[in-house]
């Protein structure tokens, strides 16, 4: 369908940001949204036509925080293999984490990223290194990163400890209006942690992570924030229930403070990593029952602001380890919206709307994506079509990610991206 | 899930009651100064990634005991030293021929990747913090040669339980025979989450509460390097939990002290309990040797 304009009719539409959820008909042209109207409103022909009859048409789906590996660790995941993924997934622009070998702390990597070459499906937003190498010593360039393509600055995998270069970060990000993304964990209570700190844990005889050691890095990130009038934090994969609160704290004072949350955090608890098995291990660990019931209650009271993947690919052999020596991380691009309308929607009745607001203007807004995730006229040209009602299985070994590494192999699911549309070309359509 | 070979012995966790008194009965039944050649022929591994004196020269004997071929492999010195993962150490391992593979691994749950990818039995000789349970079944074979069951007994377990394989393994297997245990050490070394292991455990700071009226006391050895990252203080701790004999008075006439060794003599014992008639540490040595024969031939014998 690689066509100048396309009509999607029939469909039900929700854009959370244009306060729409009904039926819509929607018009595509030349890369842009050209007209959204009430049923067969819309005049005058069109190359393609689209029957979304039954399915939900959503602004296409942004992903805040995914690793793509690229450069130097393609044997886990290419541009090109984890794009493929997304799409499936339903998703239509995804930020890139930085902590790749090497690491994305320069323009010329970032760059890079955005070649044509790459093979990207959809959009790939850069996120750059806050610090040379990740190495927390060294602040990079932002204004330089910025102008090159990146969308927001981090040192994920590596949090930022130290309070001057914190404190630097978000005087920066005032000035260009560039959000800081905070992986929080004092890792100087972590050493040597594979999991929560939990009876699971003890059972296991493996150490685990205090929640207070990711809350306590919130704390301090939010109050940094507020001396930065215009500073933009955001706390990536956020999975503790008192950190969240530290959440709630910043949002009522001034400070400019978001958060995602991924489907493994509101979906399994710490109990689920069984008898060590390493496609349960991520950091930040699965937690607690009431962690979990804390994330969902923030989900749906408008608290969090994203649902972000941080899908983690990793080889077979690099996984097929004693648990403690297994990397973390786990793939998640395809399985993030049926989670979410299985867990979210069918389980804890969090309304569809509010779902695709988690998906859509929500991390737009985060990382302020300019014409992402709305469908109002002069939008680009993203749509994700599902079906919020179709039952199906999830098959790792079915996966379009290079990595299979994935705690959901075989489970049943309802919910599930039919079509995906990227600048008004179909770049995924489910058989 | 994955199968685990049916003759593995991974965890004391997932052994059932009766399980474990069929091995203590077959244990009673071997004799290592009556050789019995049940596993005549048979090739057994010993893969030691940690160091060891007592668990793997009993596995050894056992082993030879019961008239099978044991090799040794240690990290070093071997193709681990090269960076040969642990499932490629274990198919070569099938390769050659063996029949079981006895396990001492640094890393929590590491017999078990074994097991769950090798069609050989594998027995765990302690991985990481989690479980030793060779070491908890020669240790229920000790008690019981003194008790004449384990119902109404209560044990004490005294020392660093956070880091200990030995306590862990201990806890699941007396408490599936309701023994009534009382844990006791300081917070760092003894988490109060330790109560959520297993039925009947309750967590006590104070030895004397734990020892007294106490029918087995337990300790466990503590290591100084892992005291010194801590904010107790050695000296501290000896004032506190080293078991004396007028601490071991407060517990039972009868009580007997147990201990899986090392022993620091002037640490979590003073040298006269060590020495003591009621110390059984050496026995339990005696009797690791027997218990782990019994291990072996559940493992690769006919023996039932």
């Amino acid at each position: 369908m690689k066509s100048r304009s396309c009509l999607i009719r029939g469909g039900h539409v929700i854009d959370p940001a244009a306060r729409i959820d009904a039926p819509m008909d929607l018009l595509l042209r030349d890369g842009r949204v050209a007209e959204i109207a009430t049923p067969n409103k819309i005049r005058g022909g069109a190359d393609e036509k689209f029957d979304a009859r039954g399915l939900i048409v959503s602004p296409g789906f942004i992903d805040l925080h995914v690793h793509l590996r690229e450069p130097g660790q393609s044997h886990k995941e290419t541009i090109a293999t984890g794009t493929a993924a997304a799409a499936a997934g339903g998703f239509t622009s995804i930020c890139c984490m930085p902590n790749t070998s090497p690491v994305v702390d320069s323009p010329q990597w970032v760059s890079w990223l955005r070649q044509p070459e790459r093979g990207a499906m959809l959009n790939v937003f850069p996120i750059a290194a806050a610090t040379r190498a990740s190495k927390g010593a060294v602040i990079t360039d932002f204004r330089e990163l910025q102008r090159a393509g990146a969308v927001a600055i981090t040192d994920d995998g590596k949090p930022i400890l130290s309070d001057d270069i914190m404190r630097e970060a978000l005087r920066q990000s005032a000035d260009i209006d560039l959000t800081i993304v905070q992986h929080a964990e004092d890792t100087r209570a972590t050493q040597g942690c594979s999991m929560n700190d939990s009876p699971t844990a003890f059972r296991l005889g493996l150490r685990g992570m205090k929640a207070s050691a990711e809350a306590s890095i919130v704390d301090r990130d939010v109050q940094l924030a507020q001396q930065f009038p215009g500073a933009r934090l955001h706390v990536a994969h956020l999975s503790t229930a008192d950190a969240l609160k530290a959440v709630r704290r910043g949002k009522r004072s001034k400070a400019h403070v978001t958060c995602e949350v991924t489907p493994h955090h509101f979906t399994l608890t710490d109990e689920s990593v069984g008898e060590y098995d390493s496609n349960f291990k991520m950091n930040p660990p699965l937690r607690s029952a009431s962690d979990r019931e804390a994330l969902i209650v923030g989900l749906a009271d408008g608290t969090v602001d994203a649902i972000a993947t941080d899908h983690a690919p990793h080889a077979l052999h690099e996984k097929l380890v004693e648990f403690e020596r297994a990397p973390f991380g786990i793939t998640g691009l395809e399985t993030a919206l049926a989670l979410a309308i299985t867990r979210l929607h069918r389980q804890h009745a969090i309304p569809l709307s509010r779902i695709v607001e988690l998906f859509t203007s929500g991390p737009a807004r985060v990382f302020g994506l300019r014409g992402r995730g709305s469908l109002a006229r002069g939008s680009f040209a993203d749509v994700t079509i599902f079906d919020p009602k179709k039952r199906w299985r999830f098959e790792a070994s079915k996966s379009l990610s290079k990595s299979h590494n994935t705690p959901f192999d075989g489970w049943q699911f309802i919910g599930k991206a039919v079509v995906t549309i990227v600048g008004g070309e179909l770049v995924y359509r489910s058989q | 899930m994955i199968q685990v070979a049916r003759r593995s012995l991974l965890s004391i966790e997932h052994l059932q009651a009766p399980e474990i008194l069929a091995l203590l009965k077959l244990a009673r039944r071997m004799n290592p100064l009556k050789p019995r050649p049940l596993l005549r022929g048979k090739r057994v591994i010993l893969l030691f990634y940690e160091p060891s004196t007592r668990t793997r020269a009993s596995f050894e004997v056992a082993a030879k005991s019961l008239g099978a071929i044991t090799t040794l492999i240690q990290a070093s010195g071997s193709s681990i030293e090269k960076g040969e993962s642990l499932l490629d150490t274990g198919y070569t391992l099938r390769a050659i021929g063996a029949d079981a593979i006895v396990i001492r691994h640094p890393c929590a749950g590491a017999p078990h990747l074994l097991a769950s990818h090798l069609d050989v039995p594998v027995i765990n000789a302690g991985d990481g913090m989690h479980e030793h349970p060779s070491q908890a079944l020669l240790d229920a074979y000790t008690i019981l040669r003194y008790k004449k069951t384990f119902k109404g007994l209560q044990v004490a377990i005294i020392g660093d339980i956070y880091h200990s394989r030995v306590a862990r393994s201990a806890i699941h297997l007396l408490s599936k025979f309701g023994v009534k245990i009382i844990l006791c050490g300081p917070p760092e070394l003894l988490p109060d989450v330790a109560t959520t292991l297993a039925t009947g455990v309750r967590v006590t700071r104070h030895l004397e509460e734990a020892v007294r009226g106490t029918d087995v006391i337990m300790l466990l050895r503590v290591q100084k390097e892992r005291l010194a990252g801590l904010k107790i203080k050695l000296s501290d701790y000896i004032a506190r939990y080293q078991m004396t004999p007028a601490r071991l008075k407060l517990a039972k006439r009868d009580a007997i002290v147990m201990h899986p060794g090392p022993i620091i003599r002037g640490l979590e014992l003073s040298g006269e309990v060590a020495d003591s008639p009621q110390s059984k540490i050496l026995e339990e040595v005696q009797n690791g040797v027997p218990t782990r024969m019994a291990i072996l031939a559940r493992a690769v014998g006919k023996a039932r």
